[in-house]
Parts: C-alpha cells; sequence; structure tokens
C-alpha cells in the first residue's frame, strides 16, 4: 500500500481532544503515521501527491453499538457484504451486532461460524454480542465466560428484556467476576404488552395499544438498584422518555454505567408516524416532542453516551401489513451520521458531542481501540462534507432492507470518502 | 327536521374511514341523504335501482351481526349485488395477507368494499391498494364512521338537532370505535361531550379532543340530554381493568337512580349488543319512551345506504 496524504481538513476526534485544521497521514501498513495542524503542505515531501479535501471533515470510523445483521438465518434482510456496504455509505466502521439471529448467538460453536462469516463477507469491523440467556428465553444464563474468550464483545438479548429479577442479579454478579458489558433492552413486558406506540394522544387518535414511558423507566431504576448492589458493566442499550433521562442523570451521580439512544428518538417524534406509517413502528417507541427534547438535553449532559442507529432491517413482508401485523424496526446505519447532522444544524448539539457519542464513547465502554485517531493505529475514519445537502431515497439505500424511517428527508452533511485499515472503502 | 342541505352535491374524500377525515358538509350531505331513506324504508316497497349493476363487497374480519346485515339490506334496497364475505374462516386464515386479499377482490372490479377488521388502520392500508370506494364498518378501536353517523341522526330525529347538547358517552370508551367517531362528529356538530368510564377505560390525553372527563357517573350525565352506552365486552374482566361485572354495574350501569341526574327528557343509546345488566338496567333498555335503541338500528339501513349512494358516485 502506498502512503497517502490528506491535507486541509478539519479534524475532529473527541478522543484526543483534537478539533483542528490540518491533514492525516496513512503509512504503508494502512496505520495513522501523523494528524493534526503539523500535516501541511510545507512538511511532506515535495514530490508527494496529496489530496486536498478543501475544508471537509475527517471523524474517526464511527463504532455502532446496535446494529441487526440478518446473518445467519435472515439473510434475505441484510447479510454481512450488504451490512458493510450499508455502513461504509455512512461511514461506519466498525459496528456491536445483536444476538437476535436464527439460530441465536447463544453459543460458542456459532460464534466461530460468525467470525469467520464476518472476517469473510464483512469489510469493516464486526463485534458480535452474544445473548445474555440460552435461546433467549430469560431463564438460563449463556457461557459468560466461554464465549468472551471467543471474541464476544458483551452480552444483551437485543430485542428482550431481562424480566426475572433474580436471574437479572444472577448475571450481573457474574458479569462482575469476568469483567463481562452487560446491554439491557428496558421495558417491562407486562406494562408494555400488545404496546405498537407512546401511551398517549397519538395511541388514543389511532387506536393502538399504548406504551407507558414507565416501562421502560421501572426496569432502568430496577437494574440501577441492583447495580448498586452487583457493580458490573452496565449499559443501556436505548432510552425513549424524559423520565428516564431524569432517572439517569440522578443515578450517575452515584453509580457508574452508561447509556445509548437511537437516532430515530432523537430526531422524530410519535407524530411523525401519521397514517399508520410501519416504517416507524419501533422499539422503544417514538414519544412526544417534550421526550425527543429531554433526549437531546440527556446528550448535551452527558447522562447519554452513545448514539446508535439500531439498524434493523426488515423487508417489505413485514411492514406491509397493518401497525399491530407490522414488525418494528428501521433501517438506519447509512443514515446515522448525517441525521445526527442535523441536531448539529439546528443548534441542539455541539458537534464534538455528537462526534463523541458516535466514535469514543461507544469504544470506551465497549473497551475497543477504535473510534480514534490515535497514531498507530488502524486508519478507519471518514471524510465528510458537513453541509452537503441531500435527500434519502428508498431507492439509493445500499441496506438490502428499505425500512427507513425517514423517507424523503432532506439531510445536510454527508459522507464522502470511508476508509477502513487505510484502504478506501467508499466513495461517493 | 334541522339538517342543513348543502349545496355541496360532491362528498370530499374517496373512501369513508373515518369521521376524521370528513368535512362538516361532508356529514351535513350524507345525513340529508340518509334522512330521505327513512321514509323509503318505512314504505311498503323499499326497492330503488340507484346502484343498479353495481356490485358490493361486504369484507368482515370480525364476526358481525347488525352491522353486516345493515349494510347488506342498505347495498340490496339501492339495487346492488352484494356479497358478503366472512374471512373469519377462510384464506386470510391461511397466511394471505389483508394486501393480497385486497388485490384479489380489487381484480373482481367491485364499485364497493365494506370492511371491518381487528386492527386500527386497516381500511387506511387497504384503501391505498384498491380502485373502488372503501367504507369503514368498523377497524380496531379507531373509528366506525357510519355508526356515529347513525347515532347523529337518531339524535337528530328525537331532538331537532345536535347542536348545544350535552351528550354523555359511558363505558368502556378505550377500547372503542364507536366511541371515538362519536367524540370527533358530535364535537363537529356542536354537542357538548362528556365521557365516563373508570380510569383503566379511559384512554390517555383523550380529553385534548375537546371532551370532559368523568369518574363519577352522576356527575358526567348531569343535565345531559342524551346517554350513550358502550358495550363492555366479557374479556375485560380477565385482564384486571375492572374487578367485577357487579361493581361495574354499580358504578357504571346505567341505572333510574343514575339517569335522574340527566335531563328529564333524555334520551338513552346503545350501539348493540347490550350486555343487560351489566351496563345497563334492563328496563331501561325496553323503555320505549326513553331508550331509542331500536331507531338507532332502523336509521342505521338509511345512513348505510346514503354511504353507498354517495361514495359510489
Amino acid at each position: 500500500m502506498k502512503k497517502k496524504y490528506f491535507l486541509n481538513a478539519n479534524i475532529l476526534d473527541p478522543h484526543n481532544s483534537l478539533d483542528e485544521f490540518g491533514g492525516l497521514i496513512i503509512n504503508e501498513l494502512g496505520k495513522i503515521e501523523a494528524v493534526g495542524k503539523k500535516v501541511n503542505k510545507n512538511n511532506i515531501p515535495s514530490r508527494e501527491k496529496y489530496i486536498d479535501l478543501k475544508e471537509k471533515h475527517i471523524f474517526p470510523g464511527l463504532v455502532d453499538m446496535r446494529v441487526f445483521v440478518g446473518e445467519p438465518g435472515y439473510e434475505y434482510k441484510e447479510n454481512f457484504r450488504t451490512l458493510s456496504n450499508a455502513a461504509l455509505s455512512g461511514g461506519v466502521t466498525s459496528v456491536v451486532t445483536m444476538p437476535n439471529t436464527n439460530p441465536i448467538i447463544d453459543n460458542v460453536s456459532i460464534v466461530d461460524f460468525l467470525k469467520r462469516r464476518g472476517r469473510d463477507k464483512s469489510k469493516i469491523n464486526i463485534f458480535p454480542t452474544a445473548s445474555l440467556t440460552k435461546n433467549l428465553e430469560g431463564t438460563n444464563m449463556t457461557e459468560f465466560g466461554l464465549l468472551q474468550k471467543k471474541g464476544i464483545i458483551g452480552f444483551t438479548d437485543g430485542l428482550k428484556t431481562i424480566q426475572n429479577t433474580r436471574l437479572m442479579s444472577r448475571i450481573m454478579n457474574s458479569a462482575q467476576d469476568l469483567d463481562s458489558l452487560i446491554i439491557q433492552h428496558a421495558e417491562d413486558y407486562e406494562l408494555s404488552k400488545d404496546g405498537m406506540v407512546n401511551d398517549g394522544i397519538i395511541s388514543t387518535k389511532l387506536g393502538l395499544q399504548g406504551i407507558p414511558d414507565v416501562a421502560e423507566k421501572i426496569i432502568i431504576e430496577r437494574d440501577l438498584a441492583l447495580l448498586e448492589e452487583y457493580r458490573c458493566r452496565y449499559h443501556i442499550s436505548q432510552i425513549s422518555s424524559a423520565k428516564s433521562v431524569l432517572t439517569i442523570k440522578e443515578k450517575k451521580q452515584s453509580l457508574k454505567f452508561s447509556c445509548g439512544v437511537s437516532i430515530n428518538n432523537l430526531s422524530l417524534n410519535e407524530n411523525d408516524i401519521g397514517d399508520f406509517r410501519t416504517f416507524l413502528k419501533l422499539s422503544p417507541p417514538l414519544r412526544t416532542e417534550e421526550d425527543r427534547l429531554a433526549l437531546v438535553d440527556g446528550l448535551n449532559e452527558k447522562a447519554i453516551n452513545v448514539i446508535v442507529s439500531d439498524h434493523k432491517p426488515e423487508d417489505e413482508e413485514q411492514k406491509r401489513l397493518t401497525f399491530a401485523g407490522a414488525a418494528t424496526g428501521s433501517s438506519g446505519i447509512e443514515t446515522l451520521l448525517s441525521l445526527s447532522l442535523e441536531l448539529f444544524h439546528n443548534g441542539s448539539i455541539k458537534l464534538n458531542t455528537i462526534i463523541e457519542a458516535l466514535t469514543s464513547n461507544p469504544a470506551k465502554i465497549l473497551k475497543i481501540n477504535k473510534g480514534n485517531l490515535n497514531i498507530g493505529n488502524d486508519a478507519d475514519f471518514c471524510i465528510v462534507d458537513i453541509n452537503k445537502p441531500w435527500i434519502v431515497k428508498k431507492e439509493n439505500l445500499l441496506s438490502k432492507s428499505k425500512n427507513t424511517s425517514i423517507e424523503n428527508k432532506k439531510l445536510q452533511g454527508k459522507v464522502t470518502n470511508t476508509f477502513v485499515n487505510g484502504e478506501e472503502l467508499y466513495k461517493i | 327536521m334541522a339538517i342543513k342541505s348543502d349545496k355541496a352535491v360532491r362528498i370530499s374524500q374517496k373512501h369513508l374511514l373515518g369521521i376524521q377525515d370528513l368535512s362538516i358538509s361532508d356529514v351535513n350531505y350524507i345525513l340529508s341523504e340518509a334522512n330521505q331513506f327513512i321514509k323509503l324504508n318505512r314504505s311498503k316497497n323499499k326497492k330503488l335501482d340507484t346502484l343498479r349493476g353495481k356490485t358490493q363487497i361486504n369484507l368482515f374480519f370480525e364476526p358481525s351481526t347488525r352491522t353486516q346485515s345493515s349494510f347488506e339490506l342498505a347495498g340490496k334496497r339501492l339495487g346492488a349485488d352484494v356479497m358478503s364475505m366472512n374471512i373469519v374462516n377462510s384464506a386470510i386464515k391461511k397466511g394471505e395477507t389483508l394486501i393480497d386479499t385486497a388485490m384479489t377482490l380489487n381484480a373482481m372490479h367491485p364499485d364497493l368494499i365494506v370492511i371491518r377488521h381487528p386492527d386500527s388502520g386497516a381500511c387506511n392500508l387497504l384503501s391505498q391498494k384498491v380502485n373502488c370506494a372503501l367504507i369503514n364498518a368498523g377497524d380496531g378501536r379507531r373509528e366506525h364512521p357510519t355508526q356515529a353517523l347513525l347515532d347523529a341522526l337518531t339524535i337528530i330525529e328525537k331532538k331537532g338537532k345536535v347542536q348545544g347538547l350535552r351528550i354523555a358517552i359511558c363505558g368502556d370508551i378505550l377500547h372503542s370505535r364507536v366511541a371515538r367517531s362519536n367524540i370527533y362528529l358530535l364535537n363537529m356538530l356542536g354537542a357538548e361531550v362528556n365521557l365516563v368510564a373508570p380510569t383503566n377505560l379511559m384512554p390517555k390525553d383523550v380529553e385534548r379532543f375537546g371532551v370532559n372527563k368523568f369518574y363519577d357517573m352522576k356527575k358526567g350525565l348531569k343535565d345531559c340530554d342524551i346517554v350513550m352506552m358502550l358495550r363492555l365486552q366479557n374479556e375485560r374482566m380477565n385482564s384486571s381493568f375492572l374487578s367485577s361485572n357487579r361493581e361495574y354495574y354499580e358504578y357504571y350501569g346505567l341505572t333510574p337512580d343514575k339517569l335522574n341526574s340527566a335531563k328529564n327528557d333524555a334520551l338513552i343509546m346503545h350501539p348493540g349488543p347490550m350486555n343487560r345488566g351489566i351496563e345497563i338496567d334492563t328496563n331501561l333498555a325496553d323503555d320505549i319512551n326513553k331508550s331509542v335503541i331500536r331507531e338507532q338500528v332502523e336509521l342505521g339501513v338509511a345512513v348505510r345506504m346514503a354511504c353507498l349512494k354517495i361514495f359510489c358516485e
């Protein structure tokens, strides 16, 4: 590989508190050789060709902590190859995959298969999670220790929540012993039973069963009460309501844990569901505008650490149904960064906070050396024109499934190039 | 009759999916047309040829007796060819999706499809896929527009108007499409609407539709001109919405004592089928001076004839 020189870029790397105008050099091994203002036209060899980025931005490659891939079992929704292409076009170079596949990622033998497929078919870094409980049944723990040794990054039941409090306490104990990361999707099943949308004016108007916000809060409060007793690495997958933000703010003063939010809940509210748009049937559901603003505030106040795409590809057959019959989730890895930038452009959140929540914070929680522009590290990064306007069109999406929650939305800011290990794998 | 016959002779919507989509002139148009059918339905020769050569398909995904027969009769009296399909035990049970069923039926070139479905929004989904007019005969908890229209017509028959009346809707509001359609329609026509229900059966934030909420039935019925009772479904008892039938009857059943809070000439309505002794005292239900439950059924046919005629045009 030839050395590559990028000049005249706005470089933002929250991990290294780097926010300056300068350049980036990739060495022959695809590692970062130098970065920052000291890299300029005057101190690179004059015979070398360089790429003038004309004030575009360089961000570390995004780390997306909540991604559903269809392999194994649902390849018709998304496979590693299509996921990679979709991710790269959105500047995402590392993903944490959910274990809700068929078969479920709950034992060592399936992890080998997953790692092999991920390595052979994927161009991005795949960090698989395994399920917390066997067969996602919420009754028996999986082998955290053995799974971790095979390369499992964390444990979660993905779409499901551990309802049994005693089991949760034992999970936390084991996680403490083994230094495992526990990721919880917070939802009390009795309160959310048959629910499809936020419990409020929209559920009343559309005649759909509501999910009260307290269904989320009650699990968070329970888990945090347990965490006081059983200290482990605990992460709340994604929250949706003002009440949850408040609880988390309070508890963070005395407890160590982390929390994520889906870009959908951060950018949209329940009114966007309109006339039964099943692509906006999400879990957790979109809630009120007040809830959305509280989530934005939570990110600004560091109560929320991570923004995820909650990328859940579903084919048309799962969505061309009545609202009650349709699957939850939306495809969003390609639009994660651009939609996040909307919050910067409209003055809600600082650019540094957004990029931190998309790069260094998830890497820190996962304990991986990604999401940064460290010298000597793999050159995983994206080049972004943060002002470029574009419109989300279903037919232009690279994901195998087209269930975007923001069809026809006008966005500002687009990834123009994405590099993994110093190799340009996406170019607009 | 106080129904204004607006000059608007066209309806603003292609389909009748819900009262929410209708304008006041749409409503007046439907009610004035329906009004003309009342007399016809009471005469000896009830057959017209307005819809001769037209095909009407009744697509019922939920068991129904009165609504389905009412639509069937309405279509036949207007001279349409009516086909009723009960999907409760048909292909859709074998895995065919709603959209595929709709496409299949659409290929037979019907002029009208009347649909009832247990899922809210089912008719909205279907309306995007068919060429003919679609009439919602009840979708989940969302809307049951022809029921609300026939209720309004009944009120106008008996009281001369809706404007300015105080109307109580009592019972299981949460699960009721009849309640939702009536809230929209009665509000539109200028009534004051009181909702009476235990909190477990009251939809969240419903006051934002411009109605008053009451948990005490006597207070909710105070000075009301109309008391509209809703059916309480038995399964509500099993899921702890309520503790028992007898407690419900004690607090929310319509009894002569509670009815005393309403105006002396207050009328009792019920969309049927009734649970006597649970939501309504059996003697009150049969009191011909107070109960207009049978008129509701009668005018239901007229309203459905009007809807079929108007939306078929």
